[in-house]
């Protein structure tokens, strides 16, 4: 290469994935409402942000703990099991304003229990995750078996699906940017966020700065848990409906989302802009894709190959750059 | 210290989230939404409008059962000349068909006939549908009443009872011992026909039947199999056993006609005919009944077309053709029963393919 020592610009701006995810979110916003019809109407940006929601919710702290090189598969699970336990208590006539936050007491308990675990006992957050993904979906059926439960408070049930005004924008937006904003600041501008950045580039080090990592990690499967446990008092007052399979599958969403946003699977990169617009990504390519009769298959196969390729894209980039280094200092 | 800020951000938000209110329990809050109720009147002599585009949405796409039922409703839309569209989950989740009504909004189509998942999950959406001029017709698995038009009940719990009743009188020649073999003992649907089929019991008529007992195979098939063996030896006169489940009639069949009881003891129930076809032809279930899917899904279009005509509306008493199948009236609570279930025998099992 003539250029010594500089790598060419196309490439690094391709290494800056998640900047790369935005642009491509904004192109394919554009072109969807161009051509895909009755996309770009305001009905259609309700549904599609309130299909949206609950994976944006879960995708927050989601992205702290693969920052920090761990998973947390269980989310949905613990989504359910919060649900169920919501209504079962609601149907034994507790009031809703002390289950509700008693729910995310609840999640943020599930969660405590994955990080205890996790740090404690040293376990890998894979094997873990996957046994209380288990777990706790079964315990959700032990509560409310087969059962639904439904009548919650209209005052309730019509906020949650409600839009800000009757205008397009739903008013769970609101809480949903509040959140977003404080697990952003606190990510990209805190010490807390530095020490997760740390803890995932590499623990030893992390620990020779000083930063407890085991503990760092243990609070974020708590959040990871409450929120979980937020968002499923959410889910059942949008379904009107509290059900042990709620939300069956959501992981997969949330963890698809995240990656695809630029969140390397190893741990120590990526940004919640980025993650917010995987979310947006993958919401939109789904929505779009089914109001042009896609198929469940066809769909699938896309949100797989996105995964795939959002995994394998920043690998190539770096191994491309390493090499092309090595070339330019030889 | 800063990894609580996390920690107290979070519980903040929250109780932003759910701040005010003194105390909602289940006892003073009213439950689900309000209708939009149609103020238009049925004209049940309008013409049969053409080209309505009616959607599918069954509880799970690739399932046998629910792919006869639509495919029953695309014949109805052909002959209709309609539009026939199919969409819907992959799972059978509660909360999953709520983005296929959402985009059926968003396609503008006439009709939804949907098998929800969840009666409560899929309301709202259905309401918008609603207020965006959609008829939501339910079928199989019923929506919340106030959140859809006209409700396809595939047969009455008073109309199977009295069929399992009719068939064991029958195929015990009129007067002997019986016995059933059930799901659960906390079965709803079982139950409710057993208690139907004790009041016909009851009737003079079927004096001569006698109930030696109510077995439960747990929809097991291998625990129905030692069920039906254990009835059999325990009463030897047995002439019939009547499983109103599909796992127990096909268990019990199969033990009776690979034992020395063929011949000599009858099954009979509800059953699906491609499970059941053999037996029928070796005679160990000589019949056996079950609503027929594909009529469903057929009737289930035939009242979409009618409400989008706006033959009907849904109220009580109103009629409407439904081609092939003739007339129907509708019911209390949009309600719409398909009809007697079907008797399946050695004469007609091999017309169906479920």
């Amino acid at each position: 290469m003539s250029d010594k020592g500089t790598r060419p610009a196309w490439l690094s701006r391709l290494a800056s994935w998640d900047a790369a995810v935005i642009v491509i979110t904004v192109v394919v916003l554009v072109i969807a409402s161009g051509t895909v019809e009755n996309f770009g109407t305001s009905r259609n940006f309700t549904f599609l942000l309130l299909d949206l929601l609950p994976i944006a919710l879960v995708a927050l702290p989601m992205t702290f703990v693969i920052v920090t090189g761990e998973i947390d598969l269980s989310v949905a699970s613990t989504l359910g099991l919060t649900s169920a336990v919501m209504g079962d208590l609601w149907d034994k006539g507790m009031t809703i304003e002390s289950i509700m936050p008693l729910c995310v007491v609840l999640g943020a308990v599930l969660g405590a229990l994955n990080g205890f675990f996790v740090t404690v006992l040293k376990l890998p957050s894979l094997a873990v995750t996957i046994g209380t993904l288990a777990l706790y979906r079964g315990l959700a059926f032990v509560v409310l078996g087969d059962n639904a439960v439904a009548d919650f408070p209209r005052a309730y049930t019509t906020w949650v699906t409600g839009t800000i005004g009757g205008g397009p924008i739903p008013n769970l937006l609101i809480p949903l940017v509040v959140l977003a904003l404080v697990f952003g600041l606190v990510l990209h501008a805190t010490p807390v966020g530095r020490a997760v950045f740390a803890a995932g580039a590499g623990e030893q080090a992390a620990r020779f700065a000083g930063i407890r990592v085991g503990r760092l990690k243990f609070w974020l499967y708590v959040v990871s848990g409450a929120v979980a446990g937020l968002a499923g008092v959410l889910w059942t007052l949008r379904y009107s409906s509290a059900r042990a399979d709620n939300g069956s599958g959501l992981e997969l969403a949330v963890v698809a989302a995240v990656l695809l946003g630029g969140v390397s699977i190893f741990g120590g990169k990526g940004t919640l802009p980025g993650v917010l617009a995987g979310v947006v990504l993958l919401g939109t390519l789904q929505n779009a894709l089914r109001l042009q009769d896609v198929s469940n298959e066809a769909l699938n196969i896309v949100t797989g190959a996105l995964l795939i390729i959002s995994v394998l894209l920043p690998n190539i980039v770096t191994r491309t750059r390493a090499h092309l280094g090595r070339r330019a200092t030889t | 210290m800063t990894r609580r800020l996390l920690a107290g951000a979070v519980s903040a938000a929250l109780v932003v989230t759910l701040a005010a209110c003194g105390g909602t329990t289940k006892n003073d809050s009213s439950s689900s939404g309000a209708a939009p109720q149609s103020t238009a009147q049925a004209d049940p002599n309008a013409a049969s409008k053409q080209g309505v585009k009616m959607a599918f949405l069954p509880k799970q796409l690739n399932n046998p059962y629910s792919d006869i039922e639509v495919g029953g409703g695309k014949v109805a839309l052909d002959e209709l000349k309609g539009e026939y569209k199919l969409v819907g989950p992959n799972d059978a989740s509660a909360s999953s068909q709520v983005s296929y009504i959402n985009t059926l909004i968003q396609q503008q189509q006439d009709v939804i006939g949907i098998a929800a998942n969840d009666p409560n999950a899929v309301c709202p959406s259905l309401n918008q549908a609603r207020s965006a001029g959609i008829k939501v017709v339910a079928f199989d698995s019923d929506a919340a009443k106030d959140c859809r038009d006209v409700f396809i009940n595939q047969a009455t719990t008073q109309g199977i009872g009295e069929q399992l009743v009719k068939m064991a009188s029958e195929l015990a020649g009129g007067s002997g011992e019986i016995a059933i073999l059930s799901a659960t003992p906390n079965a709803t649907n079982q139950n409710a026909w057993i208690d139907v089929v004790k009041q016909e019991l009851a009737k003079p008529e079927y004096a001569g039947l006698k109930l030696d007992k109510i077995a439960y195979g747990n929809d097991d098939d291998q625990k129905s199999f030692q069920e039906a063996q254990g009835l059999l030896q325990s009463f030897p006169n047995l002439k019939v056993i009547v499983s109103p489940t599909t796992v127990g009639i096909a268990a019990a069949a199969r033990y009776i006609s690979s034992s020395s009881y063929k011949g000599r003891v009858a099954v009979t129930g509800l059953g699906t005919p491609n499970q059941m076809r053999e037996y029928v032809k070796d005679g160990t279930a000589k019949e056996f009944a079950l609503w027929n899917p594909a009529d469903i899904g057929y009737l289930a279009a035939y009242a979409g077309v009618a409400l989008a005509s706006g033959q009907i509306t849904g109220a009580e008493g109103q009629k409407f053709k439904a081609g092939k199948l003739g007339e129907y009236t509708i019911g209390a609570g949009g309600e719409i029963v398909l009809g007697p279930p079907t008797v399946f025998d050695s004469k007609n099992i091999d017309q169906y393919n479920f």
